[in-house]
């Protein structure tokens, strides 16, 4: 079954130079497997690969149903060097949230 | 020793909702006001003022506000914790003590945390064998020494501890970190000692939770925005703090906004890395033991946060400059606005060519369309309006200024139904950059001096 990221987390982003963090979080305790188990590093680059130049590496929250995601070379230069409109990255845990995850368990989606 | 504490947000950054301070200290009880006004880009914008008058270099917003609020401050005992004295703390507890003086207060003692700002040491240091090169680069600082605007070491709680033991009824940091301002006033009051790292980490992650205000009270929460009451009555967050190392996390009542366990799970991973390494100048704070639990309407207790002890270094955050931008906009209507925008866009690239002017970098994006997500924006199918936004970075500041020549003429010279060019023309701006270093704890000493009336 595919499921938007959207329908099972919340999320906030942030920066700290021209690396972006992503705190992904489930929306219920049951979820964070899920996301645990598909939402890895490797995809979250692949799902950014225009935007982020450098690596993205994953913490894992259990205790708070949560990931957090640094993803380096993301910000055009961060601060005030960056061009971009978003040069703080403050849209990019919403840009994580559009992505899809293809997952073999059966799940209780929340009401859309 | 008090049952409690309770330790109010009143600003998240310079230039936060100028209510909630006011809204912080008369809608109910608490015991101090902290307030955060740094970002690292103020730092420097706060030395370039200093220089051009040295009784400036302080968030000026401060000392209105206190001539507000000092006279309730001072009926209810609540003190105030800020590092909005950013390079000149001296200036900034001058001018509240005038303000104070106006208002006829008679008592009023001002605690001021000094000797972060090491500008003026840095060679000194050097010399000594601090070498200060990039903790991320390992680049050596002499890359960028000439082009040094500020130079702060981050100091933590202990120094607002000190204040405070000393009777401040004010504290007024330069640069201390943003958890320290929350921290500091549970060390006091509950006699924690410097090495009680799980209560120092309890208090750390209070500090977090309240160094952006709102946004850990409803503000900016993504998990069902439209769910949270009246925002723009919003109230503050408050750490209602225990001796035993618990904390409640909470809002006044009778205010918008919503405390939940989402609303401070957002916050809690905002602008975090490794979350098992929280380093802060206090402790090391374990995000992965953070215990969150509902404790009533809008109130989550906080518990369970391990903590181990704390580095030898300081931070140190450097700023230099590197260069200008210009950034320039103009907005296209259907028909075909965004092909009209991206017509307009090769235009003004052909022309800066033409021109023989380089940039570092060009960058472009269609407001309406891609500014958020870039490439994962979805295609726009036939909108209304877009906005093209150009970008320029670099180190020539005439190239920059040229460029902000070339965005008006677009509009009579480029594609038809062209608009919004009300704000003049582009200005070139600098471009801060941050040198990120450590320095040993003992080469530099914290001070406290004391004003008062």
């Amino acid at each position: 079954m595919k499921i938007q990221l959207i329908r099972i987390c919340h999320g906030r982003s942030g920066d700290k130079g021209d690396t972006a963090n992503i705190g992904l979080i489930a929306r219920r305790s049951e979820y964070y497997p899920l996301i645990r188990k598909y939402v890895t590093a490797e995809r979250v680059k692949a799902h950014f690969q225009s935007i982020v130049g450098g690596s993205v590496e994953r913490f894992e929250l259990p205790n708070l149903g949560a990931l957090n995601f640094l993803l380096h070379n993301a910000l055009g230069g961060g601060g005030t060097k960056s061009l971009r409109n978003d040069a703080q990255g403050k849209t990019l845990a919403a840009a994580l949230l559009r992505m899809e995850i293809d997952v073999e368990e059966k799940i209780d989606l929340p009401p859309q | 020793m008090k049952e409690n504490i309770r330790i109010a947000s009143g600003q998240g950054f310079w230039g936060d909702l100028l209510t909630a301070p006011r809204d912080q200290v008369t809608r109910g009880p608490v015991d101090y006001l902290v307030m955060d006004y740094l970002a690292e880009v103020t730092m420097s914008i706060l030395q370039k003022q200093k220089r051009k008058d040295p009784n400036l270099g302080y968030a000026r917003d401060l000392v209105p506000l206190m001539g507000e609020l000092l006279p309730i401050l001072l009926e209810r005992k609540v003190k105030v914790i800020t590092n909005g004295g950013g390079v000149n703390p001296e200036a900034c507890a001058d001018a509240i003590l005038r303000v104070a003086r106006q208002l006829g207060v008679r008592k009023l003692r001002i605690g001021l945390v000094v000797g972060d700002n090491i500008l003026d040491s840095i060679d000194k240091l050097r010399a000594q064998g601090f070498d200060l090169k990039n903790m991320e680069t390992g680049e050596p600082l002499d890359a960028i020494r000439d082009r040094l605007e500020s130079t702060n070491v981050y100091f933590g709680a202990g120094p607002i501890v000190e204040a405070l033991r000393r009777g401040a009824d004010i504290v007024v940091t330069g640069r201390t970190t943003d958890t320290g301002l929350t921290l500091a006033p549970m060390m006091f009051e509950f006699d924690w000692p410097p090495d009680a790292w799980d209560k120092l980490a309890t208090g750390t992650v209070a500090g977090h939770i309240l160094e952006c205000g709102a946004q850990a009270s409803g503000g900016n929460f993504s998990a069902d925005w439209t769910s949270v009451p009246d925002l723009a009555h919003v109230g503050f967050p408050i750490a209602e703090a225990y001796p035993n190392g618990e904390v409640v996390i909470t809002k006044h009542e009778g205010t918008g906004g919503l405390v939940s366990q989402a609303t401070v799970k957002e916050q809690l991973v905002y602008e975090i890395g490794d979350p098992a390494m929280y380093i802060t100048p206090d402790c090391i704070a374990d995000f992965t033991t953070i215990q969150l639990q509902d404790a009533g309407p809008n109130r989550v207790l906080l518990r369970g946060v391990r903590g181990k002890p704390a580095t030898e270094f300081y931070k140190v955050s450097m700023s230099y400059a590197e260069g200008f931008t210009a950034v320039g906009t103009l907005t296209y209507s259907w028909p075909e606005a965004l092909e009209k925008a991206k017509a307009a866009d090769t235009i003004i690239r052909q022309r800066l060519t033409d021109l023989g002017l380089s940039f570092d970098e060009i960058h472009t994006e269609f407001l309406g369309y891609n500014s958020s997500h870039g490439p994962l924006a979805p295609p726009l199918v036939d909108p209304n309006e877009v906005v093209l936004r150009v970008g320029v970075r670099s180190n020539d500041r005439s190239a920059v200024e040229r460029f902000g020549r070339e965005i008006a003429p677009l509009i009579l010279t480029g594609p038809p139904s062209v608009t919004g060019f009300a704000g003049g023309r582009p200005k070139p701006s600098e471009v801060i950059s941050f040198w990120p270093a450590l320095l040993p704890k003992r080469a530099v000493e914290p001070q406290i001096v004391i004003k008062e009336l």
